[in-house]
């Protein structure tokens, strides 16, 4: 059995929350500038250009990329062979805490649906646990804006809806989020399970590595193929119009009921901050 | 590219078209979803409505010897129903992301008021055109609180006119 301590967890989140809200992955960086020199539109362009200048200024440190620095997001995979001496979620929040004060980073964390009180720390994550065979212990982490989670949705479609029928809701989907949701966006679809799998399927997909190659060919080719259709809806950096809306399409799929089609759609803005961290 | 200085006219706002790129300086006044429906209820203000632009945003926290954190704009759809009573009383510049109901969109036509949008994540690039900054009502709102900001060339879009352009495509 190894120990993992609560202190090497507190310190990765913090890190993590701190890194990834100045810091915006390179291959993502790579991926706008190469839509910058393929966009057509002088104002498409223009705003991808701002972005790009923004990504600048935050890495230097001072000024993280948006205000909207996130609710942060766990994934805990927890090798069987491992153990822990305390509470991993108070660790956890403990991360949070010390990294939004450290950081500068905006407190967009209320406690109730209706008297909307500030918690004044960014706590509580939203944690998801799994035990892995083995002794690993990983921690995935994002920290997710609202202007796209707003944006995103679940819908129970039926087997006789098909293929067709979840690249319809998609680009439906897309097209009503406009520039609301901050295109270029990436795309997180969770398809089967139920209700509540579909939606964490969606939410993991948007934690892969943006040039991943999904390892079901079949998916791969609809990952391509879907990424194609979204770029024609037209829609473009910030909804002004253009090839630009979304960069990246990635599918994660779990079996699921005879009767049931479940459709996981997590939109992502431009400002994707996430990364993984192995203890 | 077309300079602007607030408080604005009604006849500077009229010459205003969709899709032109702006800089905004003067005074600007945050509010965001809980200062509107705060908003709505004041008779008395502590500052002048008329001419007034007002910008959807809620900073991060400033580093010391900075003016403020990161200040992009927030989704604007979340206020198209709040907007309108302030309009009425003179507002004349809204500024954020997105696009926004039909209603407001008539309102702005109606009452003579223009949309700009401020490009979505860009909170650091546009937190360097914010001067200074000064709460002005509802502190208890943190972030959230009305703050007067002086900008000086603000980049922006004009993205609704009050002649119906449309910058976005829907």
């Amino acid at each position: 059995m190894r120990e993992i301590k609560l202190q090497a967890v507190t310190e990765a989140v913090k890190k993590a929350v701190i890194e990834v809200n100045y810091h915006l992955d390179n291959s993502l960086v790579g991926l706008i500038q190469k839509a910058k020199r393929e966009e057509k539109g002088t104002l498409a362009r223009s705003i991808l250009k701002d972005i790009l200048d923004n990504q600048a200024i935050a890495r230097e440190g001072n000024l993280p990329l948006c205000q909207d620095t996130g609710m942060v997001v766990v994934f805990v995979e927890m090798g069987h062979a491992t153990w822990i001496s305390g509470d991993l979620e108070a660790a956890i929040n403990q991360g949070v805490r010390e990294g939004y004060a450290e950081g500068y980073l905006r407190k967009s964390v209320v406690a109730h649906p209706f008297n909307r009180v500030n918690t004044q720390d960014n706590t509580p994550a939203v944690i998801h646990y799994a035990i892995k065979p083995g002794d690993g212990f990983k921690l995935k982490i994002a920290t997710k804006g609202a202007g796209s989670e707003n944006m995103s949705l679940v819908r129970m479609l039926t087997p006789a809806h098909g293929i067709d029928g979840v690249r319809d809701l998609i680009l439906d989907t897309v097209k009503q989020a406009g520039g609301k949701a901050c295109p270029p966006i990436i795309l997180g679809i969770g398809l089967g399970g139920n209700l509540e799998k579909s939606a964490l399927l969606a939410k993991e997909a948007l934690l892969r590595e943006l040039d991943d190659v999904n390892p079901d060919p079949d998916l791969a080719e609809l990952e391509a193929r879907w990424l194609e259709d979204v770029n024609k809806l037209d829609v473009g950096p910030m909804g002004v119009g253009g090839t630009t809306t979304c960069l990246a399409v990635k599918i994660n799929t779990y079996p699921m009921h005879i009767a049931s089609l479940p459709v996981g759609i997590n939109i992502q803005c431009h400002s994707a901050r996430h990364t993984e961290v192995t203890l | 590219m077309i300079r602007l200085k607030t408080p604005v006219s009604v006849e500077t706002v009229r010459t205003l078209k969709a899709g032109e790129k702006v800089l905004l300086s003067g005074t600007v006044y945050t509010a965001r979803d809980q200062a509107h429906i705060r908003l709505q209820n004041e008779t008395h203000l502590p500052f002048d409505l008329e001419g007034a632009a007002i910008y959807y945003v809620g900073p991060t926290p400033e580093r010391p010897g900075f003016v403020i954190g990161s200040s992009g704009p927030t989704s604007a759809y979340r206020m198209d129903g709040l907007a309108v009573p302030l309009i009425r009383r003179g507002v004349r510049i809204m500024i954020g992301k997105g696009d926004r109901s039909p209603a407001f969109i008539e309102a702005l036509k109606t009452l003579d008021a223009v949309y700009l949008m401020a490009t979505g994540g860009a909170g650091a690039l546009l937190a360097a055109c914010i001067k200074s900054k000064k709460v002005v009502l509802y502190e208890d709102l943190g972030t959230e609180a009305v703050h007067a900001l002086e900008v000086e060339d603000f980049p922006c879009y004009v993205a609704y006119d009050v002649h119906g352009g449309n910058l976005f495509k829907d």
